[in-house]
């Protein structure tokens, strides 16, 4: 089948590679008609998340139609048409019962990595290096899910394929970081980044009720997006001290919630993004945590902080006073997906959540390589390039 | 000719650097410690669940009299805390990185069995990691392979 792999930094391209089979009684293999580049891909690209290694292919955002399944498997079966989980799950451990999927203890198979690097094994991902278990991403023709009753969901009748794509990964983390960081009626809330996971995150923020909603990035077709799609404000921050703007609009108080969905590659203005910057380039750090300092010191006394976006290892100046003696509570979390996902594909199901605006671009999978190039640079106003494996 | 030196240079270096931190009496209580340590789970069912009329999980009764194990109820309805840990001495110094390179210390075959235990008692299987691990194997690559090959045995456990 075709994929597209993962060769080294910033080297991509589409291969030919064994079929997945069923491996264990409870996967299925879904033939996979949509999958979607995520900003979380470009920390790979870059060589910030380790143990990756030639050959591996990425990709964890993805709807299909299942094609065979194990004999354990019990709420599937060959043809239905699934949205599936980022995160696999095994559904039984206390983690997953308790609806952290993300922290599942049985879905990692290779977990000393993350062990070593984190103190405790995290749940398998798809396609997103060995520290998440190795598996197979879903920029490919097929893929084998594990754990399939757990983390593949039936597609709505009368929901298009391209609707439902981002209910698999973006909107369930956007709706997580609303969510878990308590977003309340009457709130304001400050979403930092307008890619899809901001973009989802704000919306999920209006949808519990939040008085306002304010969003940051500085791509102006980014800012028009959330505008238009999500209907909330906008700030650009290379053109206003985000703070102070934050501070003037909320009274002197500062947002109640502040959700971070820009990660560690952030971009920024001033002294502190320069020295991060260098301390990356020269391999001193992996994460730029720029937009996380920011929330911390916006955020109103014993406000709310959720870090949505992906970091990997160890951060400097990271402002440790400002959320201890504010009284922050700070909450992060790679995504809870089956927690979320039903309720999200009802959502859309009833036109209260708008995604399929989030693929600016649609192509086949053979074109992936130049896909990821203008997700990354931002060429053409990109916001996410959807792959079609079969095109 | 210079290149080869200096590399020789620093491999030797970081050679030392080794040898002296495995004699370092810190390490060597650290080892010490570590080798008569627990290696505990939590499994997210019942201790009748977990030793069924005392019988342990396979992965671990397979190990047979190699191992000892301790089994007790989790606080706050968590389930249970399933512990082994090797009877025979655990390898230290040089013989025990060695050990752990070759997949030859016990410890790793106990974590191995308590995390296949785990798996199965929770969800009815070990879940298998795709394959194969790679289309283009690269220097690099096979050592990460061979790393991920230990990791069912490695880690915090």
């Amino acid at each position: 089948m075709k994929a597209l792999c993962w060769q080294g930094v910033n080297e991509l391209s589409v291969e030919h590679v064994p079929d997945p089979r069923i491996l264990n009684a409870q996967d299925a293999i879904v033939k996979v008609k949509l999958t979607t580049t995520c900003g979380s891909d470009l920390h790979l690209l870059g060589g910030y998340i380790p143990a990756m290694r030639a050959g591996d292919v990425i990709g964890h955002e993805f709807l299909g139609e299942i094609v065979e399944v194990g004999t354990e498997v019990r709420r599937h079966k060959v043809g239905d048409r699934v949205v599936v989980a980022s995160i696999i799950g095994c559904g039984r451990c206390w983690y997953c019962e308790n609806d952290l999927w993300s922290a599942c203890d049985n879905s990692n198979t290779k977990p000393a990595f993350a062990d070593m690097l984190y103190g405790q094994p995290i749940g398998g991902i798809y396609g997103y290096s060995h520290v998440t278990g190795g598996y197979k991403g879903s920029h490919a023709q097929y893929i084998r899910v594990p754990f399939v009753d757990y983390g593949a969901f039936h597609v709505p009748d009368g929901v298009d394929d391209m609707d439902a794509l981002f209910t698999s990964d973006s909107a369930p983390t956007g709706w997580m970081g609303a969510d878990l960081a308590g977003v309340r009626p009457g709130d304001v809330v400050a979403v930092w980044g307008c890619g899809a996971v901001g973009q989802m995150a704000a919306r999920a923020a209006m949808l519990l009720g939040a008085e306002r909603v304010i969003s940051i990035d500085r791509y102006p077709e980014r800012l028009a997006m959330t505008e238009r799609y999500v209907g909330c404000e906008t700030l650009d921050y290379t053109r206003t001290d985000i703070i102070e703007e934050l501070k003037e609009r909320t009274g002197g108080r500062g947002p109640d919630v502040c959700i971070e969905a820009v990660g560690l590659e952030a971009e920024g203005a001033g002294r502190r993004h320069l020295y991060d910057k260098a301390k990356q380039r020269l391999g001193m750090t992996l994460d730029r945590p720029i937009a996380v300092r920011e929330a911390i010191y916006a955020c109103r006394k014993a406000g709310s902080v959720f870090i949505l976006g992906v970091f990997a290892g160890l951060v400097d100046k990271f402002p440790l006073g400002a959320m201890m003696n504010k009284g922050l509570t700070v909450r992060s979390a790679q995504q809870h997906g089956q927690r979320y996902i039903p309720k999200l594909l009802d959502l859309v199901a009833r036109g209260e959540l708008r995604t399929a605006h989030l693929a600016t671009h649609t192509m086949p999978l053979d074109q992936a390589p130049r896909g990821y190039d203008m997700f990354k640079n931002k060429k053409d106003g990109c916001v996410r390039a959807v792959f079609r494996p079969w095109a | 000719m210079k290149r080869a030196v200096l590399g020789g240079l620093t491999l030797g270096g970081i050679g030392l650097g080794v040898m002296r931190w495995l004699s370092s009496r810190r390490t060597k209580v650290r080892t010490r410690q570590a080798a008569s340590r627990w290696l505990m789970v939590t499994i997210n069912r019942r201790p009748e669940e977990v030793v069924p009329d005392g019988r342990l999980p396979e992965p671990l009764a397979r190990l047979g009299d190699a191992i000892e194990v301790q089994v007790r109820e989790a606080p706050g309805d968590r389930g249970t805390e399933l512990g082994a840990r090797p009877i025979t001495p655990v390898p230290a110094g040089v013989t025990g990185v060695l050990a752990r390179l070759g997949d030859e210390d016990p410890r790793q075959a106990v974590r191995r069995a308590l995390r296949e235990s785990k798996c199965l008692i929770e969800t009815g299987e070990v879940l298998r990691p795709d394959e194969p691990p790679t289309t283009r194997p690269t220097p690099a690559g096979r050592i990460l392979d061979l790393a991920a090959q230990r990791a069912g045995g490695e880690g915090r456990l």
